[in-house]
């Protein structure tokens, strides 16, 4: 019968402390980082996009027009 | 202890015979759970007992011949007294099984019949749907929605055209 290898004897929880907190570190970042360039970037552009050019007035008299609210009625009735 | 220390103000002749001191010897009935027991598991890596408790001729042979130097036993022999010890190894212990295949498909197939049910519990128990979600009364309700301005930067009014009059392609 062959000798087996020596298997690994010391050091077993500092390995695998290593490998979790290592890929921890880079999965956590992972998403931050991911989601700061998918989620939130997009959003802030998306909004100075739209308050750029908007004219609240305007976007009010187009909601008076289409009758939603109880406190001004649309200008010909 | 204390009721042996109560019976020695009765008399000393009763201390010695007060089930307390026999450990309750012949009156509580011994339970399966509390003997030791053979069990291969992978954190018990040394039962309390050896496997094999009557052992044959040959066997009792081989543990005579195990009290000698065990550089005399053959590697048969030492597979022997292992088998003696030991009911499987670890990797017979450790070893897969199929169990996963049966599993998952229990799993679907009462998936699929609960389709099933559900689907004969929209037919025959449910009443008519409200009548607000007719057709008409959701397109009304899209229209406000879009006059009221519902989300207008990312969600909803944003995928309508409001100088065309459509949905955004």
């Amino acid at each position: 019968m062959s000798l087996l290898p020596k298997p690994q004897m010391r050091g077993l929880l500092a390995k695998r402390l290593r490998f979790h907190i290592v890929g921890a570190m880079i999965t956590s970042l992972g998403c931050a980082v991911l989601y700061k360039y998918g989620v939130a970037e997009p959003r802030k552009r998306a909004y100075a996009d739209f308050y750029k050019d908007y004219d609240s007035m305007k976007d009010f008299e187009a909601m008076r027009e289409a009758g939603v609210f109880e406190s001004v009625q649309p200008k010909n009735s | 202890m204390l009721a042996s220390r109560a019976f020695s103000l009765i008399g000393k002749r009763a201390i010695s015979t007060s089930i307390c001191l026999r450990g309750h010897a012949g009156v509580v009935k011994v339970e399966d759970f509390s003997l030791p027991n053979y069990i291969d598991r992978r954190d018990i890596p040394l039962p309390q007992l050896e496997y094999v408790r009557d052992l044959s001729a040959e066997q009792k042979a081989l543990k005579e011949k195990e009290k000698a130097s065990w550089s005399a036993l053959s590697i048969d022999e030492k597979v022997g007294l292992y088998r003696i010890k030991f009911c499987e190894t670890f990797a017979e212990m450790n070893r897969g099984s199929n169990e996963w295949k049966t599993v998952i498909g229990g799993v679907l197939f009462f998936f699929g019949l609960t389709a099933f049910i559900v689907l004969w519990q929209r037919l025959y128990v449910y009443g008519p749907v409200p009548h607000t979600l007719s057709e008409e009364w959701v397109a009304m309700q899209t229209k406000r929605m879009l006059d009221m301005r519902v989300n207008p930067i990312q969600g909803f009014s944003a995928k309508w055209d409001y100088d065309k009059n459509e949905w955004k392609k």
